[in-house]
């Protein structure tokens, strides 16, 4: 259960030009309140400026104007209050799945026993149970992120910062995930901020829909879901699920347009 | 053929061992049938028998034994220091732009002309002899480890960041273990040159070694003694960039799946 408010003000993020190009602006001031608790979905068309966004909340990224704080305390670093799971497959490949799961525990120099019940834990919970001792290599790539998902968990984060994890995978393997990430979230109701172009994935996950505009990003418009959790996914074939999936489509259309054109 | 198709363990022990076989073959065809004299290359079975008594007769097992010790304690001697001066200059770029310009510079001084300067110095002792080995062998370690822990993947930092780890941990837990495979691979290269620094290093000024004992047959025109003398070298490297590998494959069982 998290307890931190996260606040984005006035976040603004311009890439420095090379040669003879300018400046990028990736992205506009943006200000965005998330309340512990929250599944916020950011939707927006490619390089709007989401990953930057949620770089900066991680602390990997700093912003050129603007702040994010937590529950009043600037985000100036990267820290283990602030968990993610990337784009890409980002497991240690030289540690197994329990030791990638346990990396965070051990830089926090819990005891052994500790670790490995907290590990076991998020083995069973992601559904690892049986590769415990494989090496991401040998894992699928629905099994690696579900690893990276069970290692930013076991670190018990404030806020969880989802950056496309599915992006790379199969239609079926993601609605798996998807089911998989919502009973998590539904039992420990943590913060989450989760980082999409799939418009039903984020309907289906989050209790608010962010959609950002084509870059330069700013946050165009802030949806509530009026969907009760618990979720499942006969839910998509639900009118309500359909009236909100077309307007959040019509809010995205001309963004995808001009990101395209751009 | 297909590009890049693996082939299966059987058929590339017999392809390796072939050219061995065919190799052996010309050598021989062109020695026995009178084509080159022998003053200039002894035959396989001469080559073997001169070997035999290097062995027998005049301790040639010494010279071996000294000639590794040689290159194993100058390799070990640059290893020990210039893997972790590599690791350090990848990881923290004010240690590289310290020492990279001058490591940079350095790895290019052949190795070989410092041999009479070190001979001033150190005598024609084995510290000499170490030297050699080290001045060849510690700058190409140094650069090309701090290439590799250079090149680290910046996403799995970024991930350990997320997971609370500081600069200590970034350096012990990512950039080490993903340097290590690439790191040893280095190691086995610069074995092999280290090699090549001793035989020249033991062709002047030494009393014991393998290039040693070459330099004393050319002396007698005994191509037989020589060229076993370098088919030892061959086998000698042959076996321990043999012993590398599986020692990789132990370490490293993630790198080869
Ligand atoms: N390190 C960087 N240097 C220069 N420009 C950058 C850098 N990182 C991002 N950008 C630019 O900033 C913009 C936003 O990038 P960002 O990765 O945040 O987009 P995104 O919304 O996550 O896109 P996608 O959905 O394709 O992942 C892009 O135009 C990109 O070219
Ligand atoms: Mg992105």
């Amino acid at each position: 259960m998290s307890r931190k408010t996260l606040r984005i003000a006035g976040v603004t993020r311009s890439f420095p030009g090379r040669g003879k190009a300018g400046p990028t602006l990736a992205l506009q001031p943006t200000d965005l309140t998330v309340q512990p608790g929250e599944f916020v979905a950011i939707l927006g068309p490619s390089g709007c400026g989401k990953s930057t966004l949620l770089r900066i909340v991680a602390g990997l990224d700093r912003p050129t104007a603007g702040a994010v704080t937590l529950d009043g305390v600037a985000v100036t670093a990267p820290g283990p209050d602030r968990g993610m799971v990337f784009q890409s497959y980002t497991l240690f490949p030289w540690l197994t799945v329990a030791q990638n799961i346990r990396f965070g525990l051990e830089e926090r120099g819990l005891p052994l026993a500790e670790q490995a019940a907290i590990a076991d834990r998020f083995i069973a919970r992601t559904g690892l149970r049986g590769f415990e001792n494989h090496w991401p290599r040998q894992l699928s790539g629905g099994m690696q992120q579900r690893c990276a998902l069970a290692r930013a968990l076991a670190n018990d984060p404030e806020i969880l910062l989802l950056d496309e994890p599915f992006g790379a995978l199969d239609h079926q393997t993601r609605e798996l995930m998807q089911e998989l990430l919502l009973e998590i979230w539904e039992a420990d109701r943590k913060t989450v901020l989760f980082v999409t172009h799939d418009i039903d994935e984020a309907i289906f996950l989050a209790n608010r829909v962010v959609v950002m505009s084509a870059r330069p990003g700013r946050i165009k418009a802030d949806v509530a879901v009026p969907l009760s959790y618990p979720r499942d996914w006969t839910m998509k074939t639900t009118p309500d699920f359909a009236t909100l999936k077309a307007r959040l489509m019509g809010e995205i259309r001309d963004e995808v347009r001009k990101a395209a054109m751009a | 053929m297909k590009p890049l198709v693996p082939v299966s363990t059987g058929a590339r022990i017999i392809l390796g061992a072939g050219f061995f076989v065919m190799f052996v073959a010309v050598w021989g065809a062109a020695t026995w049938s009178g084509w080159v004299p022998p003053l200039f290359l002894a035959s396989p079975d001469r080559t073997l028998a001169a070997g035999w008594s290097l062995l027998t007769e005049f301790g040639f097992a010494g010279d071996i034994a000294i000639t590794i010790f040689r290159v194993v304690g100058g390799f070990l001697i640059a290893a020990a220091i210039g893997v972790p001066l590599g690791l350090m200059m990848g990881a923290f770029k004010p240690i590289e732009a310290f020492f990279e310009p001058f490591v940079s510079f350095a790895r290019y001084l052949p190795a070989s002309a410092f041999i009479p300067l070190l001979i001033l110095w150190a005598g024609v002792g084995e510290a000499q002899k170490l030297s050699v080995i080290f001045i060849g062998s510690f700058f190409q370690v140094v650069i090309m480890v701090a290439l590799i822990a250079g090149g680290t993947r910046m996403d799995l930092v970024e991930a350990a960041y997320t997971l609370g780890a500081r600069s200590r941990g970034i350096l012990r837990r990512v950039i080490i273990p993903s340097a290590a495979p690439q790191v040893m691979e280095t190691l086995r290269l610069v074995l092999g040159w280290a090699w090549t620094y001793v035989i020249v290093a033991e062709l002047i000024g030494a009393t014991s070694g393998i290039g040693h004992m070459i330099m004393d047959s050319q002396r007698l025109l005994d191509t037989g003694q020589m060229i076993f003398g370098i088919v030892v070298i061959g086998l000698i490297g042959l076996i321990t960039d043999f012993l590398f590998k599986a020692l990789n494959r132990a370490l490293f069982p993630w790198a080869s799946l």
